[in-house]
């Protein structure tokens, strides 16, 4: 009986792989340890490091004579985000990013309802590559699609001179804000190619959530009397609005860092992102910089905050 | 979803989602139209003729091979560095359970989930900092950053359908730790990481934000199509860079979905 239990346990493996392997078997901590190590290294030194580096230069100032960075801690420079300029620029960017979402969701919802609840076989196929493709596609070269289309010379103006609309273009060009001299020098034009870019992102979440509404709950509905728009308003909508959120992070998220957008496509006034590249660059203040870099972090730690307590993780 | 399926979509939902598939399709088609304009100086419409003489001025443009050389180079070492970072990651956090598990999940998705441009302005200040001049290597130490999470996805996705007694099975009939990654686990991952890996490229070779800090005077060919795009020069050249891209960066997005993609997705999966 001993016997056989000693042969039960195998012998050690023989030769340097054999017994590494054997190691690695009885002491899976030190696998794991080891696993982890080398992206641990990369994203922790190189990334993190970077990262933090960039927050501790918000707390020093620039010699407004020298144009030397001055380091010792000081919160003057997050007190220049506040003067009116530089809070303009915040606004802008944060109003713009709340629009661009909001917009996003109401095109990005019927795409997204049709892909989870009608489309069957190969239409679930077209939806999903459908919305696949343009998602990946170069950002570059959406943006200048849109500066093609919104170009004075573009698709856009020659649609509307055909069905002799040009008068509402111009009513809405004449518009202050929202107006300019051409499209593609307005907040109209920077508003549309944002949608454009980052709407995609909205949909995958929506339908996930769409997708996994119990269809006897809808039953249920329908049987208690609702009608199809009550059905929606009380029991789907609900359920969707965690996909929402999810897909909001994205839209609100980019629309916040980006600079390149508003640059090619809009006026002159810039956004948070501009703002960054323009202080560090030119201007040489990376402090300033680094500040108003704190500013979508921090904008964004609540609403990851916000949307993980409406369950939004889950949709992910 | 089970319910609706003898029932027919309202044609108003039809029309919304019809009209916003459109949105988002027919500009990238009107890409391929341009390509084809004899005009030169603005972004006339309808172009006043077609012509295929820009794809044989394209080819013999050196700046623009140069490029997308070295666009090419970038991606592929930095989707390597992401495959080996993104699968040892995925591999760690799907096997065990241990302390800061989520922190880790977290801090991969971090690069990808903060804004690009603080990502670049971060590595750049970063680099000054240590006196690292730039150099294709500075390019590529951005771009495998936020590549790993693409990896790590793809990967986690399918480590969890991997089961574990697959694992013991391979090592109850004598296989050790390494030919049990090589003949089990590894046929099981493959595709997954081939689709992180291609998505990944994807990404690397399309980024332009925060390829914008951390490259010096090196353009990859966002860079230079954002160049075109600041300050145009060479319109027809640039209609031309632009249909190229989409038709490339397309290419991976087909593979991955057709590695990747489940029984119940594929046509006849609505039953």
């Amino acid at each position: 009986m001993s016997a056989l239990a000693e042969r039960s346990i195998l012998e050690g493996r023989a030769g340097p792989a054999g017994r590494l392997s054997d190691f690695f078997w009885r002491n899976p901590k030190i696998l794991l340890l080891l696993m982890l190590t080398p992206p641990l290294l990369w994203l922790g030194v190189i990334y993190l490091g970077s990262l933090f580096a960039l927050l501790l230069q918000s707390f020093f100032s620039i010699d407004d004579f020298s144009g030397l960075i001055n380091y010792e801690f000081t919160l003057s420079t997050y007190r220049q985000l506040l003067i009116p300029s530089n809070f303009d620029i915040i606004l802008r960017t944060v109003v713009m990013a709340a629009l661009v979402t909001l917009a996003s969701a109401a095109i990005a919802f019927p795409i997204a309802y049709y892909a989870a609840r009608y489309a069957r076989g190969k239409w679930k196929v077209v939806f999903y590559l459908g919305v696949m493709l343009p998602l990946w596609s170069s950002y570059l070269v959406k943006v200048y699609a849109w500066k093609l289309i919104l170009a004075k010379e573009g698709i856009v103006t020659w649609a509307l001179a055909k069905l002799h609309l040009l008068w509402l273009l111009d009513a809405w060009l004449s518009l202050p804000v929202v107006g300019g001299n051409s499209l593609s020098i307005s907040y109209t034009g920077t508003f549309i190619v944002f949608i454009y870019v980052w709407m995609p992102f909205m949909i995958l979440p929506i339908q996930a959530a769409l997708e996994r509404v119990p269809g006897n709950l809808i039953e249920a509905s329908a049987d208690l009397g609702g009608n199809p728009a009550q059905t929606f308003r009380h029991v789907i909508f609900p359920l969707a609005l965690p996909g929402i959120i999810a897909g909001s992070i994205f839209t609100f998220s980019l629309t916040l860092g980006d600079y390149i957008i508003p640059q090619i496509i809009g006026s002159s006034r810039l956004f948070i992102g501009q703002a960054v590249y323009a202080q560090q660059g030119t201007a040489g203040n990376i402090p300033l910089a680094a500040a108003f870099t704190v500013v979508p972090i921090v904008i964004m730690g609540l609403y990851l905050w916000m949307a993980k307590r409406q369950g939004a993780f889950d949709a992910l | 979803m089970r319910s609706d399926r003898n029932t027919a979509a309202p044609l108003g939902l039809k029309i919304a989602a019809g009209c916003g598939l459109l949105f988002m399709h027919l500009p990238i088609l009107l890409i391929f139209l341009y390509a084809f304009t004899t005009e030169e100086k603005s972004y006339q419409f309808p172009p006043p003729g077609l012509t295929l003489k820009w794809f044989a001025v394209t080819w013999d443009r050196p700046d623009v091979w140069a490029a997308l050389g070295l666009s090419v180079r970038v991606a592929a070492i930095s989707t390597v560095i992401a495959l080996v970072l993104g699968t040892l990651c995925a591999a760690a956090v799907s096997g065990s359970r241990f302390f800061g598990r989520e922190t880790i999940s977290l801090l991969v998705i971090l690069p990808i989930a903060l804004p690009g441009i603080i990502t670049g302005i971060a590595l750049r200040s970063a680099f000054s900092f240590a006196e690292i001049p730039f150099s294709f290597w500075t390019i590529i130490l951005g771009h495998a950053t936020f590549c790993v999470v693409v990896v790590y996805n793809n990967a986690v996705a399918r480590f969890r359908r991997v089961s574990g007694s697959l694992v013991e099975a391979s090592m109850d009939l004598g296989a050790d730790g390494f030919q049990t990654f090589r003949y089990v686990i590894l046929p099981n991952i493959g595709t997954a990481l081939l689709a992180g890996g291609m998505l990944a490229f994807a990404l690397s070779f399309d980024e332009v934000i925060v390829t914008t800090f951390t490259a010096g005077q090196q353009q990859t060919l966002p860079i230079w199509m954002l160049e075109e795009l600041v300050r145009p020069r060479q319109r027809p050249v640039t209609n031309v860079v632009a249909m190229v891209v989409v038709l490339v960066t397309f290419l991976p997005i087909l593979g991955a979905y057709y590695l990747t993609r489940d029984g119940d997705q594929v046509a006849g999966g609505g039953k």
